[in-house]
């Protein structure tokens, strides 16, 4: 492989890792106000439908971006109402609405299966694409996959730099201390799910207007990729950067199955395919491996120096939900 | 800011919590709010604080009649409350826990807030790092927190419920100070305690309720037995101490060795007899909750022989040493020692051997009907176990043990109770002595721990003493020993 294949593979995996990362900032912007949304598979499938389908009507590709988003935010809504006002199980909702969402989006989008449509084209940035190195990998790319960059940093300021957005985590932690702080803690919880799902409808455009274009159906490979998602979102520990990394890497990994069936041919595709996801729960695993008795015990038998790096490292690969996640809360 | 309640009423459902209270409060006092659990002092003060709404009466601050919508509302008003479960954030910085809930731009301001923080803390002595992990404080540090933060917040009427719970005595000293520096500047301090002593020492006048009433107001000298006499409406007498009849060896520890992240409790030994009660003292996390914890197959010693019965059980699971006759009360009654959502009888019914595939319900009722009884539970066996008063939980939790014992391990058995429910959950602990199990209780409670055990261990950031006689120890040697102060050279403890 020459250094530019690689470096353009790598760049390819920046654009691949788009669609996911607005999926898991959505969805961590949602839990961080302590509402899972579990409808994230089939909302990325109905969005990338939907906006596919409206930017094919309107051959406008902003209006296929708002629908994607105005679904997902109505998609939000509902597992907003149903836990925050009825009270209802966050998960039940959640899941009903992922396979509803799933099965509406392949009988919908019948009619626009295998259509060719519009899709976003590379905008290389002046002067920075020009840049070695950096420039291929970051700065020749579509208008979505910058806006993903942005997306990052924005969402990660505003849960850790900004006041409103330490609102929020006190809202997932504790909503009694945060309404004891004048939090209005339904109406924030509304917010921030309908937003969050809002961003995560920009998961579907973001596939089928730029990275997949196109509306395939069952075969379009997108089921799965919410459930992924959600599992980054863990993975991420709620924070976006950490959430960022995830998302890159299990890109690499896809991209990594790809080169290496070329390379290797008697290993068969499928393995190679499905290789990301188990990859993905060991990871996981990996992150919370110093909650396991065994480990604890294993630590203690080595000499106080390593032990006392390797609890610190484990520490801060640990990630704890928000405490008061899927909870409902009621001000007396 | 002078503070006046007048003829506050408020029912939930039939229970009439507050009736027609009326408590004037001037500015720069503290005053103590006196009641048994369920007097009507919680409602009274969640009223003021803005958390609930009072059905009848007004509230005015310096002689202006206000409304308090909610608590945020009520800390605009200049009216802060302190829960006795800290509304805090623990996964969070100090200095993010202060700033939280502050009006202000977009930016957090931490540099400016830090520097406020600093100034406060210092005011009041408060050695607090604002980078510091709320979870990792002690409940009076967090109470040290929300104290600065509401003054940041700018009240000047300050309410503090129990908060002498769960702190240490060293802790309860710095808190004193501070109420009585916050009054010294002009503020008005409400203290709601149902710990006679604490209030005693503390407030310039005490209001007692009974029953959603003011029973009346007391100015200092404060005269004990009219306070209780206020509170219960009869006097209470505490039981006397029976010296224990010597009986064969329940527990007994070989230089037993336990650690967790944190820290670590070292060669302990220790023979405890039937029918002994023994007590482990030491400011909250130095090692007795561990000791206990590994005492019982909760936590795997790292060296050390623990026999129980004369059998070597070391290393054993929880469920071997229940089998032998031992039993844990963890401190987190709801959390940690009943089932939320399931009744009275479902939890009999879980904690007897059953017999059969299918549960006599009928078998159970009974059960529970008749150990409702036996313990003077309030509550019928069809309550659901949240929905009982701490104190009647505690008994819950004690009429739930099978019968018999070989040891009971306790931690802080009767924190949060009252009076009554102490004496009354005491009395039963002496039953199962005198059937000769024995105790080892923790409790935070200097008193308690005098009162109550044969012989004390004082448990300190993880080093222990050697059992000491109860007899002969004072609240004072205790008190400086759990403070740090006082112990043998390093190296030669036990």
């Amino acid at each position: 492989m020459t250094q530019e294949q690689i470096l353009l593979g790598l760049a390819s995996v920046l654009a691949a890792a788009a669609p996911v990362l607005f999926a898991v900032i959505g969805e961590t912007i949602s839990e961080r106000a302590g509402v899972i949304n579990l409808s994230m598979n089939g909302t990325i499938l109905l969005t990338a439908m939907g906006g596919f389908a409206v930017a094919l009507r309107t051959n406008s590709l902003l209006l296929g971006f708002l629908t994607g988003m105005l679904i997902g935010a109505l998609v939000a809504l509902i597992v907003a109402f149903s836990s925050i006002t009825l009270k209802q199980s966050q998960v039940a909702v959640g899941f009903v609405l992922a396979l509803l969402c799933r099965d509406l989006a392949y009988f919908l989008g019948n009619p626009y299966m295998n259509v060719p449509g519009p899709r976003l084209t590379v905008i290389p940035v002046p002067w920075l694409a020009s840049l070695p190195y950096v420039g291929t990998l970051f700065f020749n790319h579509t208008v979505i996959t910058y806006l993903s960059f942005v997306m990052i940093f924005l969402a990660w300021a505003w849960i850790f730099k900004t006041r409103p957005g330490l609102m929020l985590q006190g809202i997932g932690e504790r909503p009694a201390a945060a309404f004891v702080r004048g939090a209005n803690v339904n109406r924030m919880r509304y917010l921030y799910t309908v937003l969050g799902g809002a961003l995560i409808g920009l998961a579907g455009p973001a596939y089928s207007l730029s990275v997949k274009a196109g509306w395939a159906g069952t075969i379009s490979g997108l089921d799965g990729i919410g459930w992924i998602a959600l599992s980054i979102t863990i993975f991420g520990g709620w924070n976006p950067l950490r959430a960022a990394f995830g998302s890159y890497l299990f890109a690499f990994l896809q991209w990594l199955g790809l080169v290496l069936q070329a390379r290797l041919p008697n290993i068969p595709s499928q393995v190679l395919q499905v290789a990301p996801f188990p990859l993905m729960i060991l990871t996981l695993l990996l992150v919370n491996i110093g909650d396991a008795e065994w480990v604890a015990r294993t630590l203690a038998t080595l000499p106080e120096g390593v032990r006392r790096l390797l609890i610190r490292l484990l520490r801060v690969l640990r990630s704890s939900p928000p405490a008061a996640l899927g909870v409902p809360f009621e001000s007396e | 800011m002078d503070v006046t309640l007048h003829d506050i009423h408020k029912t939930f459902g039939r229970v009439h919590a507050n009736v027609g209270i009326t408590l004037h409060v001037p500015a720069g006092t503290i005053q103590g709010i006196l009641g048994e659990n369920g007097a009507g002092k919680s409602t009274l003060m969640k009223i003021l604080s803005g958390f609930i709404r009072a059905d009848r009466g007004e509230i005015r601050l310096d002689g202006r009649p206000v409304v308090i919508h909610s608590p945020s509302d009520a800390i605009r008003h200049g009216v802060g409350m302190l829960h006795q479960d800290p509304l805090d954030f623990p996964p969070m910085r100090v200095l993010d826990n202060f700033i939280l809930g502050r009006h202000g731009g977009l930016s957090l301001g931490r540099a400016a807030a830090r520097r406020d923080f600093r100034q406060l803390a210092e005011q009041f002595g408060f050695a607090l790092d604002p980078e510091a992990y709320v979870d990792a404080l002690t409940v009076g540090e967090r109470q040290q927190l929300e104290i600065l933060r509401l003054l940041w917040l700018g009240a000047r009427v300050l309410i503090f419920d129990e908060p002498t719970t769960g702190i240490s005595a060293a802790q309860k000293e710095k808190l004193f100070a501070a109420l009585r520096l916050l009054a010294e500047q002009g503020r008005t301090v409400l203290f709601v305690s149902h710990k006679l002593e604490d209030v005693e020492g503390l407030c310039h006048k005490i209001a007692v309720l009974r029953q959603g009433q003011l029973v009346g107001e007391v100015r200092p000298p404060y005269k004990t037995a009219l306070l209780v006499e206020m509170m219960f409406g009869k006097n209470i007498v505490t039981g006397e101490r029976a010296p224990a009849e010597p009986r064969e060896v329940t527990l007994h520890l070989d230089s037993l060795s336990a650690e967790d992240n944190r820290l670590a409790v070292r060669n302990v030994s220790l023979s405890v007899r039937g029918g002994e009660v023994i007590g482990l003292a030491g400011m909250e996390g130095s090692g007795q909750g561990l000791f206990m914890r590994a005492i019982c197959g909760l936590t795997r010693p790292t060296g050390g022989r623990i026999r129980v019965g004369g059998r070597d059980l070391t290393g054993r699971s929880y469920l071997s040493f229940k089998r032998h006759g031992v039993a844990f009360l963890p401190a987190a009654r709801l959390e940690e020692g009943l089932v939320p959502g399931l009744n009275l009888t479902e939890h009999f019914v879980l904690a007897e051997e059953q017999r059969g595939f299918f549960v006599n319900w009928e078998a159970g009722r009974a059960l529970a009907r008749q150990r409702i009884g036996d313990f003077n539970i309030r509550g019928a066996p069809e309550t659901t176990v949240e929905s009982l008063s701490g104190g009647n939980q505690q008994r819950a939790l004690l009429a739930l043990l099978r019968l018999p014992l070989t040891l009971l391990l306790l931690e802080h058995p009767t924190r949060g109770l009252d009076i009554e429910s102490t004496i009354y959950i005491w009395s039963k602990l002496r039953e199962r002595c005198a059937q000769g199990t024995s105790i080892l209780f923790i409790s935070s409670d200097l008193e308690e721990i005098l009162q109550y055990s044969d012989r004390v261990l004082v448990f300190f950031s993880g080093r222990v003493t050697p059992p000491l006689e109860a007899a002969a120890l004072t609240s004072d040697r205790l008190g400086e020993l759990i403070g740090g102060k006082g112990w043998p050279e390093k190296g030669r403890e036990r």
